[in-house]
């Protein structure tokens, strides 16, 4: 039952020993990466499922309170997260055909644009706290229910500030790429690790999609 | 109540129905362990290593078999299925005239109210045969009212009102257990179920002080605490009269419609922003921490007292 | 597949000269390794470790509940040594137990695999795993949680005066560990079959590991932000779950039985995977309708997500709801059913033989059967209005945890010793033992069911007398199946240094993991097997006298 298979010889330093070869290696890494995805969604989805259930009970408050957010700054951050998985995706495909350069530039866009993303949330955490939007002993609220109102800022840093850690980490990993990148590591086929960090990176994308409408334009219509 | 048993005493109506359904299912489990263990044990024994049975091409699938063993399972599953919803259906539904008792589990006791205003503390006397209808809650974590004889049992919420009904059929002591756990004493979070001959029930609810009923305490507190000072026809303040109101149908200020329930009402006692009723503005302040749960109770057993009266004539 | 008796035999009794334990020596190749055999024993110490402190909690608690009065330790301490007992065994011991253990070792060698796809990961799990472990014993260290496994809110986020955030945290890192499991599994058994081995030629024990793993991977998340949201709001009192703060308390019931209930078919699949293998090795013949017996660990998996409810029947929910989970409920039992009437049909004709991991599959196939069908009581909603929060419930998963899970454990773990080790345990104590934990067990749990039905509640400290009857049966049960359990532990470790060498395949079982040596070289296999046909290709009518009396 048991027959000679597959000696190669002339198989790639970069495929690991468990695997055969760079397909089964690549096709491997890209299953492991969607799977660790849908955890992600299921993650999240919590957290979505509770403000779900909070803004069907206390609908009015939660959309007194998502007046209180920037949709000027959360828009262009929108914005800015397209075009960076513009530019991952971009990235992608010239490490598919070996661009080196290329890639290392727009791994270090995509960064960039990470940043931007991040600067532009410090600058929103920035003024909730001197509006006193913070949860915790500080927090007012002039209206009905500061309560409610509590909770829904709660549940607005929860989530966002569970996608910026996806997104930080998100961040070091493309520097790190890019280090790598420019020392030549992804050529001649090695590029997996250029695909699954693009499928990350998509990924916290689009679960901003779904943030951003739920969390700001609630309360402007 | 302290012999051994085997078995729970049968004291209520429920009890009965849901034995039945027991015994059903235990008469299954044995019918299916019997289906199950003999053939292993006929097979281990014919087929052992070493026996001279025939076991010439054997089977290992069949269609018919497994369409078989797949179906009949379903089909008496869907009847047991059907059989428990019907009963819990009954066992949920609190019939209408039934005794009214008020029901706060704290930890760790059980305190109750009877409709006459009577209060006791772990223990619940109540008359042979009359239906009996509980409203709880809670004052601070879930805890469970469970009375094992009767084969009810409800978890009492903090923030809601629950509720659980039973008809008693025997004379006699009857634990109650609270079946949530709910902290360090839970284990002592019990009590008695006594259930009397009407007659004794009667001599019973007049012993001790005279008190007055739940729904005249109510109204008390709609006084003392207020109420009135807005929810009546003389106020300046522009506040929903509350006469006839109770299991109504109120229009909100967002449009959709409420029924103004027990839920509604605490509700509106504790968050009067959350429902605002139509054409009034969010003016009620809050009166969380001011009212224990037995008063915002008998507070709601008044206005259901005045539920179907005519509401008088606002002054605007 | 040629027929498992054809095997060479000429290596029998030879220790397999370079295997994958005494290729590296040191605990640093240990604590390094990335060799799947290798990590999969790392987790099975750790949980042995979790099991005996989970065991002595449930010992202290049995003998507690010898009189009825509350007498040997403080109602806390007793909630606190339920609560350990149920975390630690839930998530430290059995969810971990099949398959970060006998999964990890042998899923890769079943699907002549060299290891898994991501080495590097699975161990990474392993740290995870004893991360989550430390912070939950330092949680016990530091004086213990005593809200129940269940961690039921406001109780929890507003009351409890215990260490509970920590132990959340423990169980919080080690869900990652099972997390990275199933993606890891699930990656394998896409993409590293053997030649020649299509998915309906799969040993049953993969189907069944690939289920658990779609429920691991689904279903952990959902936990992880529960247990989040729950310290949260105990750190911060946010008024997610606390009524007096606006919250719901039933929302996090909802939020945690979405994953609980899932995990209990993580807990209990692997184990029918298990049983599949054994019932045929044993019997010499092939499984009775493969293609159902799949199936059926696939519908359990799905099913699995539609049924929490069930344990809110009482909590207020609506009884439309209510119904909708009962009716589900008695659904998801079909699958579990036809598992268990095909295992029956596969000794019809077959050629059985009693050694210890068959008799640990028979007692798997009858306790679990029991506990099955008392679980149709739990999913009858009149019944459960009853039963609900009482020993019946306990005894009902106790009956399927520890009577199914914990004996196809013990059943696999016999079958597949000689494979990890190279050495037999002693076949006549094993026997001994799989009676006496068989014995034990059921003195323990049945009078539980009567018990629950009489009215006792779960959690309880201290009872009414008329209860004493049957928790003195019950705690005698327990002390046997101490020794049933102690047994094992005694002999699996003098086996190491005085057990018969076994050779390749003492079983003469198919499976491509017995296809070479015992202990295996590290990269499995010598050449990458190719695979002809299904699995379980014996013949009970060739080996009707098959004398395994050797081993």
């Amino acid at each position: 039952m048991s027959i000679l298979t597959s000696q190669v010889s002339d198989r790639p330093a970069f495929v690991a020993e468990q695997f055969d070869d760079i397909d089964q290696q690549r096709d491997a890494a890209k299953l492991g990466m969607w799977i660790f995805l849908a955890t992600e969604v299921l993650f999240f989805g919590g957290l979505f499922l509770a403000y779900t259930i909070y803004r069907f009970t206390y609908g009015h408050v939660f959309v007194d309170a998502s007046r209180r957010l920037d949709v000027v700054l959360g828009g262009t951050n929108t914005a800015v997260l397209l075009v960076s998985s513009l530019l991952m995706a971009l990235g992608v495909r010239a490490a598919q055909l070996d661009h080196r350069r290329l890639l290392v530039r727009l791994l270090l866009g995509t960064a960039f644009l990470g940043c931007v993303f991040m600067s532009i949330k410090a600058v929103e955490y920035h003024n909730d706290f001197v509006e006193h939007l913070v949860p915790g002993a500080h927090f007012e609220w002039k209206g009905p229910d500061p309560h409610n109102a509590e909770l829904f800022f709660w549940i607005y840093f929860a989530m966002t500030g569970l996608h910026a850690i996806h997104v930080t980490v998100g961040i070091g990993i493309l520097l790190v790429l890019a280090l790598l990148a420019w020392r030549g590591k992804f050529s001649g086929g090695n590029y997996s690790q250029i695909e699954i960090t693009g499928l990350y990176w998509h990924f916290i994308d689009i679960v901003w999609v779904f943030l951003f409408p739920l969390l700001y334009l609630v309360g402007h219509r | 109540m302290n012999e051994f048993h085997l078995f729970p005493p049968q004291a209520s109506s429920a009890a009965h129905q849901i034995d039945w359904i027991y015994f059903a299912l235990t008469a299954l489990t044995f019918l299916i362990c019997a289906i199950v263990f003999l053939p292993i044990v006929f097979f281990a024994i014919k087929y052992r290593r070493g026996s001279k049975a025939d076991r010439s091409n054997p089977r290992v699938e069949s269609l018919l078999i497994e369409s078989g063993w797949t179906i009949v399972p379903l089909l008496i599953f869907i009847g047991l299925f059907g059989w428990g919803a019907v009963v819990y259906f009954d066992v949920e539904r609190p019939p209408r005239d039934a005794l009214q008792i008020l029901v706060v589990g704290k930890q760790w006791m059980w305190k109750l109210q009877h409709a006459e205003g009577k209060q006791e503390i772990d223990e619940l006397h109540i008359p042979l045969g009359r239906t009996v209808a509980l409203t709880m809650t809670s004052q601070d974590v879930i805890h469970s009212f469970f009375v094992p004889a009767f084969r009810v049992k409800q978890d009492v919420v903090p923030g809601k009102y629950t509720s659980e009904w039973f008809k008693s059929t025997e004379p006699g002591e009857y634990h109650i257990f609270c079946s949530q756990y709910c902290g360090t004493q839970h284990s002592a979070m019990i009590g008695r179920v006594v259930v009397m001959e009407p007659e004794d029930y009667e001599r019973w609810l007049n012993i001790g002080q005279p008190s007055e009923s739940i729904a005249r305490t109510g109204e008390r507190l709609f006084r003392e605490r207020g109420c009135s000072g807005c929810h009546s026809v003389n106020s300046k303040f522009h506040a929903p009269l509350l006469e006839g109101l109770y299991g109504k149908s109120a229009p909100l200020e967002t449009g959709e419609i409420a029924t103004v329930d027990d839920r509604y009402l605490r509700d509106s006692i504790l968050l009067p922003g959350k429902e605002i009723a139509k054409g009034y503005q969010n003016i009620m302040p809050s009166y969380a921490g001011q009212l224990g749960e037995e008063e915002i109770m008998q507070l709601i057993a008044y206005l259901k007292s005045i539920g179907n009266q005519n509401p008088p004539n606002e002054s605007k | 597949m040629t027929s498992a008796t054809e095997i060479d035999i000429r290596t029998e009794g030879v220790a397999a000269p370079a295997n994958y334990l005494n290729i590296n020596l040191g605990v640093r190749s240990w604590l390094l390794t990335t060799d799947h055999k290798r990590i999969g024993i790392l987790y099975l110490w750790t949980i042995l470790i979790f099991f005996v402190i989970a065991s002595v909690a449930a010992a202290l608690m049995r003998i507690e509940l010898l009189t009825p009065q509350g007498d040997l330790v403080t109602s806390e301490t007793y909630n606190k040594l339920f609560t350990t007992h149920g975390v630690l065994m839930v998530w430290f011991f059995l969810i971990p137990s099949i398959p970060a253990v006998l999964g990890n070792f042998v899923l890769p060698m079943m699907i002549g695999a060299r290891d898994v796809a991501f080495p590097k990961l699975n161990l990474f799990s392993w740290y995870l795993f004893v991360a989550g472990g430390a912070l939950t014993l330092w949680s016990l260290v530091r004086g213990g949680v005593d809200t129940g496994w269940t961690f039921y809110t406001p109780y929890s986020t507003t009351y409890a005066n215990s260490h509970v955030i920590s132990m959340a945290a423990g169980v919080f890192v080690a869900g990652f560990s099972s997390i990275i499991t199933g993606m890891n599994f699930m990656t394998t058994t896409h993409k590293m079959r053997a030649p020649g081995l299509t998915w309906f030629r799969l040993p049953l024990f993969v189907w069944s590991l690939y289920a658990t793993s779609l429920i691991l991977v689904l279903a952990t998340p959902v936990l992880a932000i529960t247990l989040a949201l729950m310290s949260v709001e105990r750190f911060w009192g946010v008024g997610i779950f606390d009524p007096k703060l606006g919250g719901d308390p039933i929302l996090f019931q909802h939020l945690f039985w979405f994953y609980s209930h899932p995990a209990v078919y993580i807990m209990i699949l692997p184990g029918m995977g298990v049983i599949s293998e054994l019932i045929t090795c044993f019997s010499r013949k092939r499984i009775f309708g493969y293609g159902f017996v799949a199936a059926a660990s696939m519908a359990i998996a799905v099913l699995g997500f539609l049924v929490w409810g069930h344990h809110m029947f009482v909590s207020s929910q609506s009884i439309y709801a209510g119904m909708v989970f009962s009716v589900l409920s008695f659904l998801v039992a079909i699958p579990s059913a036809i598992k268990v009437f095909n295992w029956t049909a596969t000794l019809h004709k077959g050629s059985v033989s009693f050694q210890t991991p068959m008799l640990y599959a028979l007692g798997f196939i009858g306790l679990f059967t029991i506990g099955g069908m008392t679980g149709l009581f739990l999913a009858t909603l009149a019944v459960d209005v009853h039963v609900h929060d009482s020993y019946f419930v306990i005894a009902h998963f106790h009956y399927i945890m520890v009577g199914g899970m914990v004996m196809a454990f013990m059943g696999g773990l016999h079958y597949w010793w000689p494979k990890i080790t190279g050495r037999l345990y002693p076949e006549f104590a094993g026997k001994l033992a799989a009676m006496i934990t068989f014995i034990g067990f059921n003195l323990t749990f049945f009078p539980q069911f009567i018990l629950g039905y009489l009215g006792m509640p779960r959690r309880y400290h201290a009872y009414p007398p008329e209860f004493q009857v049957f928790n003195v049966l019950s705690t005698a049960g327990a002390s046997i199946l101490g020794i049933g359990y102690l047994l094992p532990l005694i002999y699996f470790l003098w086996s190491l240094k005085f057990g018969r060498v076994a050779g390749p395949n003492p079983w003469r079982a198919t499976g491509l993991e017995w296809q070479t040596s015992s202990p295996p070289p590290k990269d499995n296999f010598e050449r990458t097997p190719i695979v002809t046909d299904g699995p379980y290709a014996y013949s009970a009518e060739e080996d009707v006298d098959l004398n395994l009396a050797s081993v």
